[in-house]
């Protein structure tokens, strides 16, 4: 066992800690043409997708240089990436199932964010049941017409197109179809939904028979279960909540605990470092369960900003940078599959349970 | 990088996995001291006692990462005895001290003949198993003496005593004992790790087994999720427990086989390391999961847990106990903000 860097990894860490720290901006970004603006930036140094293949803009970067990546990003304190939902959920399925064509056509205007993705998985009646999604495919001339309501579509409202399941077929799971499709099609509208923080992070978008050309399919019709879970997977994983954020943030704690010790928190301060810590060695190692991945980080996430809210006291709630983090927090343990739906996987797939009667 | 057992190290294991297997270290509620000494010789012929003892010294010189191995496997099996003291801690002492004290005792310890405790306050102010051990020694910042067990105490853990020590004839001054001390907690964490999952398998067994209102109690999602949590605990106690080790392995550079690693985190090119905290994170955490899981476990089990006969109590005890022997979670969360203040 070893925790050492070769002199790749130490070289790319180098370049990435210099790159950022001449291009991060000094205030935060406001508005999404300066967020698209950043991402050409990334996209231009090549940082925008490092573990891509390099055809597509990447590095062809093993996942260790993506984590150090991550680390670095948000110890520099850059920007959120308003291209998230392509770069991370988006871009693994397509590298694991898309066609060469499109790869090619998508991948690339993505790393530039000229294309800004949402994703578009639940539905009024279908959120922790996924596979009882209603909204419709029609097989038509050349392609598909899709029909139904979709919502929670994170970045739907300033997002280009967007990515979902869609029913195709009566089988509850082989007869769903992973669909691509433009939100500025005839037929689209997209309605903000105000969160708990006052944004318009997610909207929910209404689909009047829209057309979807056979190259927006990805993977085979019907088999968008199969190939969406793979999405999952990785929202469920690392790539969506680095240990990177955990790191940036432990420190963030322990420092303003230093600054003003209260006994009586001590000890959550120290267990937020561990889990941090915990996080960041555990990403280090082989691939593990994405379920428990996710229920360890979406509440490192919580346990983290609560600690920090109480050590700020009555000032916690007149301080953005900790009441932002801990509303973004509170979303972990629901989206992608709640802490409920995670538990259920992690019983009984990889404990070896059975079937649950719920 | 790479925080995953070498083929080896997952090979030795399973050998001593299937030892203690096909011949458990049935120890009741008896404290036969006899019976307890008799796990040693078994130790010894599988190589655990000499994992940390240079070759020179009939040891084979093994580093922290095979140490973490092998003891997670004698947690996994409730194996009693002083193991931290005399596997990891004294002979990474005798080490730092040399001379005459290394070449007397560390053949002796390597060979199995021999069983070491210790005293270290604060973290350890009662020597374990005394009555078992030959050489016992009294720990302080200063020096390390000979130790004179006095009034013997028996543990919640049955097959455990704690003796009051006096301390006696100096053995040496000066000796750099950290890097001993943190091997012992080292050991003990991965001793937690490895019940942690002895208790998890036999909840799961139990769950899949064990019907009531017509289905296994495993098909009950309140079920489920506790043993899902106890997963998730395992899972990413175990990352640091290897960084731990790593942690305090000596860089290969220096010369191998002598002196402590001082200098551990120095000139490393890679990611940071630091050993009182990581291996204090390291404790921390093992201890945590391993005590959710002795909780869950007797949960699940129910009141065949609580017998005796069953043999669960047996992890359940010394899980609680090991997360307070060699430093409290309270003392190691402390260390970890202590050198934390300190790089900032």
């Amino acid at each position: 066992m070893n925790l050492d860097l070769d002199e790749a990894a130490l070289a790319f860490r180098a370049e990435v800690r210099d790159w950022l720290a001449e291009h991060v901006p000094e205030r935060s970004l406001e508005g999404h043409a300066e967020h698209r603006e950043w991402e050409r930036l990334l996209a231009g140094a090549r940082l925008a997708a490092v573990g891509w293949p390099a055809e597509y803009g990447g590095r062809d970067a093993p996942p260790l240089h993506q984590l150090l990546f991550e680390e670095e990003y948000h110890a520099a304190g850059a920007p959120m990436r308003i291209g998230q939902n392509g770069l991370f959920l988006l871009a693994p399925t397509l590298l694991a199932h898309g066609t060469g064509e499109q790869k090619a056509r998508i991948l690339p205007p993505m790393g530039r964010a000229e294309t800004v993705w949402a994703q578009a998985w639940s539905e009024p009646e279908a959120g922790s049941d996924l596979a009882a999604i209603h909204s419709r495919a029609r097989r038509v001339d050349g392609g598909w017409r899709i029909s139904g309501q979709k919502t929670w579509s994170s970045r739907a409202v300033v997002a280009d197109r967007a990515f979902g399941l869609f029913r195709s077929g009566e089988s509850r799971h082989r007869g769903l179809t992973y669909l691509m499709f433009d939100l500025r099609a005839p037929g689209v509208s997209v309605r903000p939904i105000r969160q708990i923080d006052g944004r318009h992070g997610f909207a929910e978008i209404f689909l009047d028979e829209v057309f979807v050309p056979d190259a927006d399919v990805l993977g085979e019709p019907g088999d968008g279960w199969r190939v969406a879970m793979g999405t999952a997977g990785h929202e469920r994983g690392v790539t969506l909540r680095s240990p990177g954020r955990f790191l940036a943030a432990a420190d963030r704690l322990v420092a303003a605990w230093n600054d003003a010790p209260d006994p009586a928190l001590h000890d959550r301060v120290a267990d937020a470092w561990i889990g941090a810590r915990a996080y960041r060695m555990h990403s280090y190692g082989p691939p593990a369960s994405p379920s428990a991945t996710k229920l360890f980080w979406s509440a490192l996430d919580v346990a983290l900003h609560e600690t920090a809210l109480d050590l700020r006291g009555p000032y916690a709630e007149i301080d953005p940078e900790w009441t932002a983090g801990y509303l973004f927090a509170l979303a972990g343990p629901i989206y992608a599959g709640t802490d409920q739906i995670q538990r259920d996987i992690l019983a009984q797939r990889v404990l070896g349970l059975p079937r649950s009667t719920r | 990088m790479n925080l995953t057992p070498s083929p080896e190290q997952a090979q030795f294991a399973a050998a001593l996995h299937d030892l203690l297997t096909e011949s458990p270290v049935g120890v009741g509620p008896n404290r036969v001291g006899s019976e307890r000494a008799g796990v040693w010789a078994r130790l010894a012929g599988v190589g655990v006692t000499g994992l940390l003892v240079p070759e020179r010294w009939g040891g084979s010189g093994g580093d922290p990462s095979d140490l973490v191995v092998a003891a997670e496997e004698l947690g996994h099996h409730a194996v009693p005895g002083p193991l931290a003291e005399s596997v990891a801690a004294v002979p990474a002492l005798l080490r730092a001290i040399g001379g005459g004290a290394a070449d007397e005792w560390l053949p002796e310890l390597a060979a199995g003949r021999l069983i070491a405790t210790l005293a270290a306050p604060p973290w350890l102010p009662l020597a374990a198993d005394a009555d078992l051990a030959g050489l016992v020694l009294h720990v302080t910042p200063a020096s390390v003496r000979l130790a004179r067990p006095g009034s013997c105490h028996p543990s919640m853990d049955a097959s455990r005593q704690l003796f009051e020590v006096s301390p006696g004839e100096l053995v040496a001054t000066g000796v750099p004992a950290a890097h001993a001390l943190d091997l012992g907690v080292l050991t003990c964490s991965a001793q937690l790790l490895g019940a942690a999952r002895a208790l998890l398998e036999a909840s799961i067994r139990h769950a899949v087994n064990r019907v009531q209102f017509g289905h296994p109690i495993g098909t009950f999602q309140a079920v489920q999720h506790l043993l899902a949590d106890v997963a998730v605990a395992i899972e990413f106690a175990r990352p640091l427990l290897h960084a731990a080790a790593v942690s305090l392995t000596p860089p290969a550079t220096t010369a191998a086989g002598d002196g402590p690693a001082s200098g551990a985190a120095a000139g490393r090119a890679g990611v940071d390391v630091c050993p009182p905290r990581d291996v204090s994170a390291a404790k921390v955490a093992c201890g945590d999961a391993a005590v959710l899981a002795a909780r869950t476990a007797l949960q699940i089990h129910g009141a065949i847990g609580y017998t005796e006969e069953h043999g669960l109590g047996r992890w359940l005890t010394k899980v609680r106990v090991l997360a307070l022997a060699w430093g409290t979670p309270s003392q190691h969360r402390a260390r970890i903000m202590t050198e934390l203040a300190r790089h900032r």
